[in-house]
């Protein structure tokens, strides 16, 4: 916490400068709908236009099976997991926070909710068990993040770190480094169906999505999360009990990586403690090419959808062209360089107007 | 199985060089056990060997990647296995790592402990190549298993699956499905993993090979991480990169089990779909007709590197050969499992 005081007044400035500070969003808040709908359409555009020339490119050359309905929901899909991990990052990055340990929270709670003893019980009783065990799991292990943090005064990178390593070594010393397969029937009927349409996996995206937006934009404790992620000292000044308010964020992130986890499993039909790996970084990616400060006190939900979509749109269209793994990887990095520039170019042009 | 056969220095010539044996582990034990097996003193060495009796105490150094993969698990868990049957072997297991600088000061270790011999599954072959040049200098032989030196200096023996063979079988097989269903202008998908590692280069080698000896092509490839959820990403992606789809060969049965929930997924059956390595549960498949065939890679190299490494210790040859010596080179074979044969290998199937 300490090093995030030190490094956050440089980069409010900074962020004032851009004028997207909180100050921003707070009158965005009150002020006309138009106002809110041009700064956040701004900020982004630069999102839009690479998912936009992303779908160009694939149309282009792959033509109507890119467009299908069929491959279009097979990448809502693929962004669903990545995608609800990513939603609980904003929220820790946005609060001035990091958290290294999705990936092996994801792993962890996947492998604790498909051990032969939670499917007997879900088998028993009903497959609420293995949910709820995910999510269990995740918060907890969110809840000692956060008092790590908040209480015990580890720098995040460092307690996450230290979560990251443990937490994944937890699930493999549980799930005794095999592929646990799920054999819960009704689970995989649920979560693996779609409702008129639109697989459960994706509408859970949605949802997770659209209360994140609300819950980051339209609520006190949307409004903390960005003050404290300003400036915690300025925060605890103004009475928001900072500390108890980072626990909250960490477990938020760790709420997420239960739901994720839950919708992994669903996905590949086992748990593992190879699931999730490096989450923490396609995350974080997602997060910041979304126009979130990583640095903390400016966050977007909406930001954070498009980053994930964008790279789950990227690695579709290399795989219907037919092209490598590694151009795929070249190519990561340069979306992840360009839409950062675009993205600056045009807020600065919007906030000039 | 007699043979009266004085080892000549032709046959150890002829023997000793580019020598491919398939090792059974039936091939090591025999029926009655005689008192003299040392090559050079008696003629009937080889008819009857004497290799399991008990020997002076071997200390052997093994040391392997993490086992954070059914296979790999499986590899770890024969060796140990194999090493607690003989009494006179001690084994020092070194904790598995993918952290190639910790593979090398584990076998730093070995060296300065002064273990008889060392069984390495390097983590990566070239970065593990230099100590293992170091233990051999300090008169340490080391068995090279499945990932190779890039010096021929590095180990006494070494003992691998068939990557480039595998992905021949593959192939091979593939080319009798299109014959034999008579496919036309069939579309050929692969799903290989680990790109960046030689053995699926040379997966995909052979599999190009063996397709190209029919005039086939693969018309899609994409490449999974060898977990679960890499292979349900990339098989969910090429799914939607071709509506049709007549044969797909995956890599590697651990991913294959994301790969399968991605084609259940999509409701998608309409292909072949040949499998790799031989997992218990790719064979379950096969026996219930939702997958045609895998290609093995047996999980049992490291336990022969343990059983090669007592021999060489203690001087002794492979019971099945004429040649007096543990050969310098390995190669297991890569055999295609499918419905026919399936009981057969289902023993030896791990569990991923």
């Amino acid at each position: 916490m300490d090093a995030a005081r030190e490094g956050l007044p440089a980069q409010a400035t900074g962020t004032d400068s851009a004028g997207t500070a909180p100050s921003g969003r707070g009158s965005g808040d009150h002020g006309v709908l138009g106002n809110l709908m041009g700064s956040s359409f701004g900020r982004n555009l630069g999102l839009v236009v690479a998912l936009v020339l992303l779908c160009l490119v694939g149309i282009a050359t792959a033509g109507e099976q890119f467009a299908s309905i069929d491959n279009m929901l097979t990448i809502l899909r693929l962004a669903s997991v990545i995608g609800v991990v990513s939603i609980g990052m904003t929220f820790v990055i946005t609060g001035g926070g990091i958290d290294l340990s999705v990936g092996a929270l994801v792993a962890l709670c996947s492998v604790w909710a498909s051990t032969v003893a939670t499917q007997t019980l879900a088998n028993d009783y009903h497959w609420i068990v293995m949910v709820s065990t995910a999510v269990l799991v995740g918060v907890g292990a969110g809840l000692v993040n956060g008092l790590l943090i908040a209480y015990g005064r580890v720098v995040p990178f460092i307690a996450t770190l230290a979560m990251l390593a443990g937490a994944r070594g937890l699930a493999e010393i549980i799930a005794q480094r095999r592929t646990q397969i799920i054999k819960v029937d009704g689970f995989r009927e649920f979560f693996g169906g779609s409702v008129l349409g639109v697989p459960v996996l994706v509408i859970m995206f949605v949802l997770v999505s659209v209360v994140g937006w609300i819950v980051l934009n339209r609520t006190t404790f949307g409004r903390r999360t960005f003050a404290v992620g300003g400036n915690p000292e300025a925060a605890r000044l103004a009475g928001i009990k900072v500390q108890r308010h980072t626990v909250m964020l960490y477990v938020i992130v760790g709420l997420c990586c239960g739901i994720a986890a839950v919708m992994l499993m669903a996905r590949t039909t086992t748990g593992s403690s190879t699931h999730g790996t490096l989450y923490e970084l396609d995350a974080i990616a997602a997060v910041v090419i979304g126009g979130t400060l990583l640095s903390g006190g400016r966050g977007t939900i909406v930001g954070t959808v498009f980053g994930v979509l964008i790279f789950t749109t990227l690695s579709n269209v290399f795989i219907q062209n037919n092209l490598s793994s590694s151009a795929q990887a070249v190519a990561k990095g340069l979306i992840i360089v360009v839409a950062v520039l675009l993205q600056q170019r045009i807020a600065n042009r919007s906030d000039g107007t | 199985m007699s043979r009266p056969i004085k080892p000549s220095r032709r046959i150890q010539a002829l023997t000793g060089g580019a020598l491919a044996a398939l090792l059974l582990a039936a091939g090591c034990t025999s029926n009655t056990p005689e008192s003299d097996s040392s090559g050079d003193s008696g003629t009937k060495a080889n008819a009857a060997s004497s290799n399991d009796e008990t020997g002076e105490t071997v200390t052997i150094g093994f040391s392997g990647p993490a086992a954070d993969h059914g296979w790999l698990a499986a590899i770890n868990s024969a060796a140990l296995a194999e090493a607690e049957k003989f009494d006179d072997i001690e084994l020092k297991a070194a904790e598995g790592t993918n952290d190639p600088s910790l593979q090398i000061s584990q076998i730093e270790t070995f060296i300065n402990d002064k273990v008889d011999a060392i069984v390495l599954l390097p983590t990566d072959g070239a970065a593990l190549t230099n100590v293992a040049i170091k233990a051999m200098d300090a008169g340490i032989p080391v068995i090279n298993v499945d990932r190779e030196f890039s010096s021929p200096f590095a180990a006494r023996t070494t003992i691998l699956g068939d990557n480039y063979g595998m992905g021949v079988s593959a192939g091979t097989y593939a080319c009798d499905l299109i014959e034999k269903n008579d496919i036309n202008d069939p579309v050929i998908a692969e799903i290989a993993g680990i790109d960046s590692l030689p053995l699926t280069q040379d997966r995909s080698q052979g599999f190009k090979d063996a397709l190209a000896s029919c005039d086939q092509t693969v018309d899609n490839r994409v490449a999974a991480e060898f977990t679960v959820e890499s292979g349900e990403e990339q098989a969910s992606n090429l799914l939607q990169a071709e509506p049709k789809i007549d044969i797909i060969w995956n890599h590697d049965d651990d991913q294959g089990v994301g790969v399968k929930a991605a084609f259940d997924n999509a409701n998608r059956d309409e292909f072949f779909f040949i499998g790799g390595a031989g997992s218990a549960n790719a064979m379950r498949w096969i026996q219930d007709g939702e997958m045609e065939a895998t290609v093995l890679y047996p999980p049992t190299q490291a336990a022969d590197g343990i059983r090669l490494a007592r021999l060489i210790v203690q001087n002794k040859g492979l019971s099945d050969l004429v040649q007096v010596e543990v050969p310098k080179r390995i190669v297991l074979n890569a055999p295609v499992v499918t419905k026919e044969n399936v009981d057969q290998y289902i023993d030896q199937g791990f569990e991923s």
